[in-house]
């Protein structure tokens, strides 16, 4: 195989590829964060005594669990303007796509976090003269978050690999700009290889970040 | 004096089993009242119906002459802030210790009187710093809980209690998950609270400690109070077969004197 490989001509289009890592970037910040807020909510419904609550929560969850997000962003950005008249941008697209998906694994996340902690830590909450909301937030959610801090990792980095899948929609992220570069340059292998190389430099600095957040929180432990 | 505790007619089912079938309790003003009763007896649940951790299916409960719920049709009925408000009152040391692990000692005594009565950080730091210095654990106050012992763990766990200036103390087999050389320094612990003049209740499988702490002993069987009085009738002359059998039971292997 003698393959000439050209990775000058992907670094020509710098400023196109930056433009793509911001685009990247925003739809990662937006979405981890509505994700994970909503996830946390999502979590306490899925957690609720009230079937008319939980019930629907279950349902939700399962529902985006266990469908592909790339279809779920072309159908809010394709089905819903036939469906409801309701019409979308890409990015609005992607973010529905990615957030609700993230909302319900993070939620089955915060669920089973808040679950593996001992009844016994409610009891002593409840003791002292807490309220249900002040047990969960000052005693319960505390723990749960340290033992959560790995899975929730996951679904952080999860979410911005997911963001490429806006390039369905021809969001301008990284891949989508890569992809613009494959088609004037006819160098895909390179162009893409590019994207991944730009992921892992930007992502492995912030998984550190995570591991120092675990030791801060494992202060307490003996 | 209007009686710290007082239970008439108290009951509590769990779906189809009857735990209580009807108990009335009198706990005096500084009075320390020990349950005795082996597992199954209902002592542990009448310890935590006095709170509230459970509901009781039915009869009255009075803290210091008030009567915790209001009656609608025949049926008490309770609201959860006024539980919540009622838990501020009473103290209740568990088992286990349950302190928060992810706080130091110093945050566990302060948590409860920061968060639900209200005081200030200052107020609240200068309690739980007396309460510490009281169950002997003020140089501990910077430590997680991790890093104590089970007596020191169970100390700092009475100490909780006490910052929230409780007008009962409840005890709930305090000492029985300890280590058997942990058990003195809890129960001196308690002594000490006992002889200052704390009302409490306590459920505990330490003979000695109600023979000699108790003013009052009140033995459970089947879900009724079956025996109860001074420490010294009902644990040396015992008036029922079923108390006698059981404290037979306690002091099976005794060191000769």
């Amino acid at each position: 195989m003698d393959y000439n490989w050209n990775f000058a001509s992907v670094f020509t289009y710098w400023n196109v590829l930056a433009t793509g890592l911001w685009g990247t970037v925003q739809l990662f910040v937006i979405c981890s964060i509505l994700g994970l807020g909503g996830g946390l909510v999502m979590g306490m419904l899925r957690y609720s005594k009230s079937r008319w609550i939980s019930y629907p929560a279950m349902l939700y969850v399962e529902v985006f669990r266990n469908t592909p997000v790339l279809v779920q962003i072309i159908w809010f950005f394709f089905a819903l303007p036939v469906l409801t008249g309701i019409e979308i941008s890409p990015f609005m697209a992607a973010i529905l796509g990615i957030t609700l998906n993230t909302i319900a694994f993070s939620a089955e996340v915060f669920r089973g976090g808040i679950q593996s902690i001992e009844r016994e830590q409610w009891e002593a909450g409840k003791a002292i003269g807490m309220s249900y909301a002040q047990s969960m937030r000052r005693v319960i959610l505390p723990q749960a978050l340290k033992r959560m801090l790995p899975p929730l990792t996951s679904r952080g980095i999860e979410v911005f690999k997911m963001s490429t899948l806006a390039s369905v929609v021809a969001y301008p992220e990284t891949l989508q700009q890569a992809k613009l570069i494959a088609s004037y340059e006819y160098n895909p292998i390179e162009a893409y290889t590019v994207v991944a190389l730009m992921f892992f430099i930007v992502l492995l600095p912030l998984l550190q970040l995570t591991y120092l957040l675990e030791r801060r929180f494992g202060k307490s432990d003996a | 004096m209007t009686n710290a505790v007082e239970i008439r007619g108290l009951r509590k089912s769990f779906s189809d089993l009857e735990v209580l079938k009807g108990i009335d309790l009198d706990v005096a003003q500084g009075e320390a009242v020990v349950l005795l009763g082996s597992s199954g007896s209902g002592k542990s649940t009448l310890l935590r119906c006095i709170n509230f951790m459970e509901e009781p299916t039915a009869g009255q409960v009075r803290v210091n002459g008030d009567l915790i719920g209001t009656e609608q049709r025949g049926r008490m009925r309770y609201r959860e802030a006024d539980l919540c408000k009622l838990r501020t009152r009473i103290g209740m040391v568990f088992q286990h210790f349950n302190l928060f692990p992810h706080m130091t000692v110093l945050e566990n005594v302060m948590e409860g009187q920061v968060i639900v009565l209200g005081r200030s950080k200052a107020e609240a730091k200068d309690k739980a710093m007396a309460q510490l210095a009281r169950v002997g654990l003020e140089e501990k106050a910077q430590e997680y809980p991790a890093r104590l012992s089970g007596g020191q763990k169970q100390r700092v766990a009475i100490a909780r209690a006490l910052a929230m200036d409780p007008e009962v103390m409840l005890f709930d087999e305090v000492t029985s998950a300890l280590d058997p050389e942990l058990v003195g320094e809890v129960l001196k612990t308690m002594l000490q609270l006992a002889e200052d003049g704390m009302t409490m209740v306590c459920v505990t499988h330490e003979i000695g400690f109600a023979y000699h702490v108790a003013n009052k002993v009140c033995f459970l069987h089947d879900g009724l109070i079956i025996e109860q009085g001074a420490p010294q009738s009902v644990l040396q002359t015992p008036e029922t077969q079923r108390v006698r059998e059981f404290l037979a039971g306690h002091s099976l292997f005794k060191l000769p004197n």
